[in-house]
């Protein structure tokens, strides 16, 4: 298979020959929260460009789909909605559109995905900054769209007011009809970035010398969005970038961003503990892609795992418990905390993807270890099993993913009008 | 003892969306491609340039309710592409044009403070006010604002990114993994502030960077953007690049300088510049009547005048003389987007001299937007253009120039290699960097080591 060919089927397949797509989450040290104590981390230069640098390469060693980068408009916290105050786990982290954009020359293949706030940034500025993206990495953008429902968050931008409340209070009225207004909006904000994106036409640029104009204004268009929490113009400052519409994921856990996932989303991260688990929410956002009308488009859902590995189970297993000792408490995610074999993860991913699942996300607990071992170890054995590719085979992420490059909305109305 | 020699700053501005650049000229590249951003940075830091200079617009300029199209349009998102050249770049500064109305202090803190980590200290922020109404339907919040507050925001914007940027000293993380303490202290990056256009507290989640703050230019030439400069900025960016209007703008803004306890070094001038350089002076003279050719078409005259008069003027020959209807008074409606709009400050008075000129001359509409309109700052043979920028600056009409060629992206070799070496012959240029940011190369303090000076006084 070459190039960026559509797949000729709507839904990315999920049968047991399709190639199983593989990204990696990328924070500070790792996801463990004692990582940056273990003899592989390098805790002191988690700011500096040469770390991102280097682990981008070796997720791109590993052929990997692409990489998220993880972000927030506040302080890191253990605490679900709260500062934490603690000092003993990794504080401080820099912009993750800027880091993608920093290691995007620097490597060839790899999509470049980081995260975005959706809740307190403006969409207009948001999506020319992917849109640039692609452009500095020809095609290999994308975005992790996130809201925030965190009260410090808020108070650092001064224009609203978010409640205080715990995890606990999650069912409560008041605070999923919050969260279901941080997603309504989340999902207008992407509306607007990927109305921008086609603000342009591909050939809006004609640099016609006989009549001195540099572009045919019939192929710029506006967006004219109206919805609830903004309204934006349009056009873009920037030109649709080169995969057109960058890639656009979400992590989502229960029905409120399950509908993002679906109405707004290539991509859905999401976070089972079992295969069943995993069949039950594929069902649920196919179901929801439907509601949304799209049930025609590739959408794809990735299984979130938190990954150690190590040659022996036994070994993984202790190196997850001692690190727990480090940090005082066992480590506890949304998603399925793995400790075993490289073999072992690709019996359980196989699997998984017999649910429905078509790729992962792993997060490596301790990247200095646990990254190396995805692609040193696990690759290969997934590529032994025939379920992985050995070369890239696309020069776009779009491609990487098996997403054709879709046609602009506007062109449509502007060739019948 | 005779004076030391002053020594030149150059900076490179990106050509894109604006009246010089020529894009119809067979070498003109692309203007979005990385590809065309990578040769010119890498142009510029071959020369020993002080930094690359980035100019920005949040909404596409129209003309009579439609979107211009006789010049480039479309332009990249400035952090992004200042990002990505800090990987194919080691030492050159890198300057982003980031507007104060139609952003918020915590992101643009965070986004300068990660370019500078990103680029081991080459950050710099040309804080621009422009606020109006148009530009504000691109952004969700607060869409605008009344003209008279802009500087107001920018200032407070500035002092409150300031306060952000240095909510970290720079010793908090220790990372010792023996004790398993990361952070020396909880609060570090707490920051509050209370004010007309911020009521913001928390803290700040990104660690001071290399130069602490980027470096702050300013661009605005009214009487407060002077005054917001004078008090605030380590740099202008100005339009004044004649030697005697330079000279005027030069003693006018360092003067402003003592009632803020500032000295000349600490806020450097630096006029955009354009140039054609030719094998001889004759010849480079020839040339810079084709560009100007180039950059001003009959279309484009007819659109300029139309900046001044506030009508359409599309019936106009631009062969022909000029309108003797005068300008529409009052808001501007015709163009949009635009500064140069602002720059007409009194159109009837502008019209009335062009009228005069063009009449005396016997020049045409284009005649005369080519004759007013950008001239090009130096004309003349490689060894001309070293000798009177090296004048300029000596006496004091600037301390450097941001230079903005016609050409992307290749409007820069020619004079990375021919006039730089003739500006290091002169002992006016630097023939290698000495330090490694930004304010190493403008010769401006770190403002932690004004922090610990000023510790030490106290
Ligand atoms: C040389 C120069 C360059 C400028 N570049 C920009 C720019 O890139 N983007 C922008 O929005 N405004 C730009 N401006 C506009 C100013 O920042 C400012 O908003 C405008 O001049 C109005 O302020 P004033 O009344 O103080 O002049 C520029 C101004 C000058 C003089």
């Amino acid at each position: 298979m070459s190039s960026d060919i559509p797949s000729p089927y709507p839904l990315p397949a999920s049968s047991p020959n399709a190639p199983l797509h593989l990204a990696v989450a990328l924070d500070g040290a790792g996801w463990h929260p004692a990582a940056w104590r273990e003899p592989t981390a390098r805790p002191r230069e988690l700011l500096t460009a040469r770390y991102w640098q280097d682990v981008v390469t070796e997720a791109e060693r590993g052929l990997l789909d692409f990489v998220t980068i993880e972000d927030s408009l506040g302080p890191q916290s253990s605490h679900f909605t709260e500062p934490d105050g603690r000092t003993d786990q990794v504080r401080g982290r820099l912009d993750a559109v800027l880091i993608a954009a920093r290691v995007a020359p620097l490597t060839r293949h790899i999509g470049l995905v980081p995260t975005v706030v959706a809740t307190h940034t403006e969409p207009f500025h948001l999506s020319k900054a992917i849109a640039t993206l692609d452009y500095v990495s020809t095609g290999r953008a994308g975005l992790r769209v996130q809201v925030s429902a965190r009260r410090n968050e808020a108070a650092h931008f001064g224009r609203r007011a978010i409640p205080p409340f715990g995890i606990e209070e999650l069912d409560t009225p008041a605070v999923r009809e919050l969260v279901t207004g941080l997603f309504d909006e989340a999902a207008d904000y992407v509306e607007v970035v990927r109305r921008l994106w086609d603000s342009w036409e591909d050939d809006a640029e004609i640099r016609d010398v006989a009549t001195g104009r540099f572009i045919d204004r019939d192929k710029l268009h506006y967006i004219d969005f109206e919805g609830r929490h903004f309204s934006v113009k349009g056009p873009s400052i920037t030109p649709r970038p080169p995969q057109g519409q960058p890639v656009v994921s979400a992590l989502a856990h229960s029905d409120v961003p399950f509908r993002l996932v679906a109405r707004s989303a290539d991509i859905g991260y999401v976070t089972p503990h079992d295969g069943d688990q995993a069949r039950a929410i594929v069902t649920g956002i196919r179901a929801a892609q439907e509601a949304a009308g799209r049930e025609r488009e590739p959408l794809h859902v990735f299984g979130d795992l938190v990954v150690l590995l190590d040659d022996d189970a036994g070994a993984a297993r202790a190196r997850l418990e001692r690190l727990d000792g480090l940090a005082g408490t066992p480590y506890i995610s949304d998603a399925k905390v793995f400790a075993g074999t490289p073999a072992g993860l690709a019996d359980l991913l196989l699997e998984w993807r017999r649910a429905g699942l078509t790729g992962f996300r792993l997060r490596p607990a301790v990247i200095g270890h646990d990254l190396p071992a995805i692609t040193r170890g696990l690759v290969p054995e997934l590529r032994r099993r025939g379920a992985f590719r050995d070369a890239y085979e696309a020069r776009t992420l779009r491609g990487l993913l098996g997403l054709a490059r879709p046609a602009n909305r506007y062109a449509a109305t502007s060739a019948t009008a | 003892m005779s004076k030391p020699r002053k020594q030149i700053h150059l900076a490179a501005h990106f050509p894109g969306v604006n009246n010089t650049t020529v894009w119809s000229d067979p070498q003109a590249g692309s203007h979005i491609e990385f590809g065309s951003f990578a040769h010119f940075a890498r142009t510029a830091e071959r020369a020993k340039f002080d930094f690359l200079f980035l100019a920005e617009g949040l909404r596409l300029r129209e003309q009579g309710g439609r979107i211009y199209d006789l010049d480039v349009v479309g332009r990249p998102d400035t952090f992004t592409v200042l990002a990505a050249l800090a990987a194919v770049t080691e030492r050159i500064g890198l300057t982003g044009t980031i507007n104060s109305t139609f952003n918020e202090p915590y992101e643009v803190a965070r986004q300068f403070a990660s370019l500078d980590h990103l680029s081991g200290g080459r950050s710099a922020w040309n804080v621009v006010t422009s606020w109006d109404a148009f530009t504000g339907e691109n952004f969700r919040r607060d869409g605008f604002l009344p003209q008279e507050e802009r500087y107001s925001r920018a200032r407070e914007f500035l002092a409150t990114a300031g306060e952000l940027l240095d909510s970290w000293q720079g010793d908090e993380i220790v990372a010792d993994r023996a004790t398993g303490t990361f952070l020396r202290d909880a609060r570090a990056g707490s920051f509050v502030h209370k004010g007309h256009h911020f009521d913001i507290h928390g803290q700040f989640n990104v660690p001071r960077s290399p130069q602490g703050r980027p470096v702050i230019f300013q661009a605005g030439d009214s009487e407060e953007g002077r005054e917001f400069a004078a008090a605030d900025a380590d740099a202008i960016f100005s339009r004044y690049s004649t030697f005697e209007e330079g000279r005027a703008f030069y003693r006018d803004v360092k003067g402003r300088l003592p009632k803020y306890g500032r000295s000349p070094g600490q806020l450097l001038i630096l006029p955009a510049a354009t140039f054609v350089l030719g094998d001889t002076d004759a010849e480079a003279a020839e040339l810079a009547r084709e560009v100007r050719r180039q950059q001003v078409s009959g279309a484009t005259a007819i659109k300029h005048l139309e900046f001044v008069w506030n009508r359409d003027l599309s019936a106009y020959d631009p062969d022909g003389p000029l309108p003797d209807i005068d300008p529409d008074p009052g808001e501007h409606t015709v163009a949009r987007g635009r500064a140069q709009v602002r720059m007409y400050r009194d159109p009837l008075t502008t019209a009335r001299e062009w009228r005069e000129l063009a009449a005396a001359h016997k020049w045409s509409i284009r005649d005369l937007v080519i004759e007013t309109g950008n001239r090009q700052s130096f004309v003349g043979s490689p060894a001309t253009v070293a000798a009177t920028i090296d004048d300029f600056v000596q006496g004091d009409a600037a301390d450097g120039f941001i230079l903005v060629p016609h050409v992307t992206p290749g409007g820069l070799d020619a004079f990375a290699d021919t006039v730089v070496p003739l500006l290091q012959e002169r002992g006016a240029f630097r023939a290698d960097y000495d330090g490694t940011t930004l304010r190493d190369h403008l010769g401006l303090a770190h403002p932690d080591a004004d922090a610990a000076a000023e510790r030490a006084a106290s």
